[in-house]
């Protein structure tokens, strides 16, 4: 799971342009399914055909990222982003648009800057991308408003069990859905691999229609707020604790049938988990429960420190126990209690 | 309005998420008088009435109530909060909270970290009688969820409880159900989860596909010293909605209830809500588009201990309720 994890985190895929990630899951599960397909807003499903209840699970593929906006006529791109602090950008390699053309955010050197200057903080509208283009014309020669601007940042294994990279959220959930995939369940199982949730869960909208499900469960990736001096409740969750359960976010109250579920889960096979003690922070799962009729929604996540930023780190472990915890509840047709 | 009724149905647990208990009180009071009651997936009460003419006309009151969930015990003890809901931090100090299981407490905050006018969720903590993190986990999990305890005020005609928003809707319907008779089908549906972003009402109207939706909720008034202007005062008949966040009623809706309230001699206020969404909204948005109105109970100091509302307009609800119901020709 972990070398599939490493290209995966490696691919471009900023939301709205995931192809990059559909085209290599897709390869990775047409071998597992009955029926892989696409929607016209670009989610790919990976169906599992049976009988009883309809079961999905989620993780989205898109990762944040940003949008050229404009060509100055220096040569400089300016870009937009949704989900990103302009804080954690600055300085970071970058490639644009569907050819990958390499660039650097830059911005004024410290010798330059006045004391005012130092203190205040630069918005995206005060940052630029530089590919190296000597003026405007020849910029546009290799990249156009409108195209994407990605993170480079390369997946490596780092500390004792832990490791680093781009897009952790949520092609962790995305490493996890493709390795549930091999094994069968006893219900009609659908994996969604969906579009644009970090932009304001768009695909979710549309895969919940298509799936129609009686029961729904999200893998994210999740805040992991580990910074000196905080306690647990401002870190919402811990490296190495475990698989996260949610109780409560943004968008969803999850039930307390699907809550006593995948704990009892959890205990009885000896997987540790914890619970996610924050309620800001939206999923897919929002727009999915109260999709078509309403159905049962729970998540399960992988904490990911430094979340929506070019790195994150989180733990192996973690990842284990995401993976444990969803196969046992879908392999001990736990769906059924909910 | 039957006292007893409203007092149970209003007093009862049940914070948006958790609402069975909320739902299992007023399931009693309206199956005598209905032909099926059930709960759909997402919690909702759904109560049916049966009629002959092949339309369908859906209310909506939603159960839930706003609360706090518990996200962390420190080791005293003490439990550390998040909203559910629209829930002001300072309006929550000095008040005694329920959760499901009975456990009572009350809620303070962290008087050393900030002044009592600058405080957020975060510096706001529930005091459950625990000296220790162990023995706090005995009665209370993580993911729990307390409600505020209120008593029932009478003052005359006004009654001041903390739950008014929208439990008193939940006993206008429930009453209303008791005598009405209608031609039409009549899908009564208690809705979950309104106080978190109108959650439970679109799912319940997508499979009843009404012909017509009548959401009640409580609305804003302008009649206490300085308060923001507002049109609707307390004690001049419920409002029939024009506007609020989540939605533009038509005109072809508003003037269906105006002229059943018209033919019996029912007072009603126009309303223009300034600010906050009811699920008036998530039902028109359903399925192809549904035709959406709602009638709102006046209610002073919303969303604090005190909501206060006035037993004429209650009444006079209940009737607009069986008044709406009576008609034969539905808006198009």
């Amino acid at each position: 799971m972990l070398e599939r994890l490493k290209i995966l985190s490696e691919l471009y895929g900023v939301s709205g342009d995931e192809r990059r990630v559909r085209k290599y899951i897709r390869e990775q599960v047409e071998p597992l399914c009955d029926e892989v397909y696409t929607d016209r807003m670009g989610n790919l499903y990976a169906h599992k055909k049976g009988v009883g209840k309809k079961v999905m699970v989620c993780a989205h593929m898109d990762e944040v990222g940003m949008i050229v906006t404009g060509v100055l006529d220096s040569g400089l791109l300016a870009f937009t982003a949704a989900g990103l602090d302009s804080r954690a950008i600055i300085s970071k390699r970058v490639v644009v648009g569907k050819d990958d053309v390499p660039g650097v955010i830059g911005s004024k050197a410290i010798h330059l800057q006045s004391m005012q200057e130092r203190k205040t903080v630069l918005q995206m509208k005060d940052l630029n991308v530089d590919i190296g283009a000597k003026n405007k014309e020849d910029a546009l020669k290799y990249v156009k408003p409108g195209d994407y601007i990605s993170f480079t940042t390369k997946f490596s294994e780092m500390g004792d069990g832990l490791f680093k990279g781009k897009a952790l959220d949520d092609r962790v959930g995305c490493a996890i859905l493709i390795e549930l995939l091999k094994e069968n369940y006893d219900c009609d199982f659908t994996a969604v691999f969906t579009v644009m949730e970090e932009i304001g869960l768009r695909g979710a909208q549309t895969a919940v229609v298509n799936v129609e499900p009686d029961v729904a469960l999200a893998l994210e990736g999740t805040l992991c707020n580990e910074l000196p001096d905080n306690s647990r409740r401002k870190s919402v969750t811990r490296l190495n604790e475990g698989a996260v359960i949610s109780f409560m976010d943004g968008g969803t109250i999850v039930p307390e049938s699907m809550l006593n579920a995948l704990k009892d889960t959890a205990a009885k096979n000896d997987i540790p988990w914890q619970f996610r003690q924050g309620t800001s922070g939206a999923n897919d799962m929002g727009p999915v429960h109260q999709g078509l009729a309403g159905c049962k929604a729970g998540v399960l996540s992988v904490p990911c420190r430094y979340i929506h930023s070019p790195v994150s780190i989180a733990s192996k472990s973690d990842l284990d126990s995401v993976y444990r915890l969803a196969k046992a509840f879908l392999k001990e047709s736990r769906f059924k209690e909910v | 309005m039957d006292m007893q009724l409203m007092q149970d149905i209003v007093s009862v647990y049940g914070p948006s998420g958790r609402e069975q208990a909320a739902s299992d009180v007023i399931k009693a009071y309206v199956e005598p008088y209905c032909d099926e009651v059930y709960n759909d997936v997402l919690g909702n009460l759904i109560a049916v009435k049966k009629g002959t003419s092949g339309k369908k006309i859906m209310f909506s009151a939603h159960m839930d109530q706003i609360g706090l969930i518990v996200l962390d015990i420190d080791e005293k003890g003490f439990l550390y909060v998040a909203p559910v809901g629209g829930v002001s931090p300072m309006l929550s100090v000095g008040h005694e909270v329920m959760f499901q299981n009975g456990t009572r407490g009350v809620v303070s905050y962290e008087n050393k970290t900030k002044k009592f006018t600058e405080i957020t969720m975060m510096e706001v903590f529930l005091d459950i009688g625990s000296s220790t993190k162990e023995e706090a986990e005995e009665k209370v999990s993580i993911g729990d969820i307390a409600v505020f305890v209120s008593n029932f005020v009478m003052m005359g005609k006004k009654v001041a409880h903390r739950t008014q928003d929208d439990r008193i809707a939940c006993a206008i319907v429930a009453e209303a159900l008791k005598t009405m008779k209608s031609e039409h089908d009549i899908y009564a549906v208690f809705t979950v989860q309104e106080e978190v972003g109108t959650r439970g009402a679109g799912p319940a109207a997508y499979v009843i596909e009404p012909d017509l939706n009548i959401s009640l909720d409580v609305c804003s008034v302008g009649d206490t010293p300085e308060s923001v202007r507002e049109h609707v005062k307390l004690g001049c008949g419920p409002t029939v909605k024009a506007k609020d966040s989540s939605v533009i009623v038509p005109m072809s809706v508003r003037e269906f209830i105006k002229n059943a309230a018209k033919k019996n001699n029912i007072a009603v206020q126009d309303e223009v809500l300034r600010a906050g969404g009811t699920d008036t909204g998530a039902v028109q948005r359903t399925r192809g588009g549904i035709l959406s109105g709602c009638i709102s109970i006046p209610c002073r100091y919303i969303h604090t201990p005190v909501e206060t509302v006035d037993m004429d307009d209650v009444d006079a609800a209940v009737k607009l309720v069986i008044a709406c119901v009576e008609e034969s020709e539905l808006p198009k």
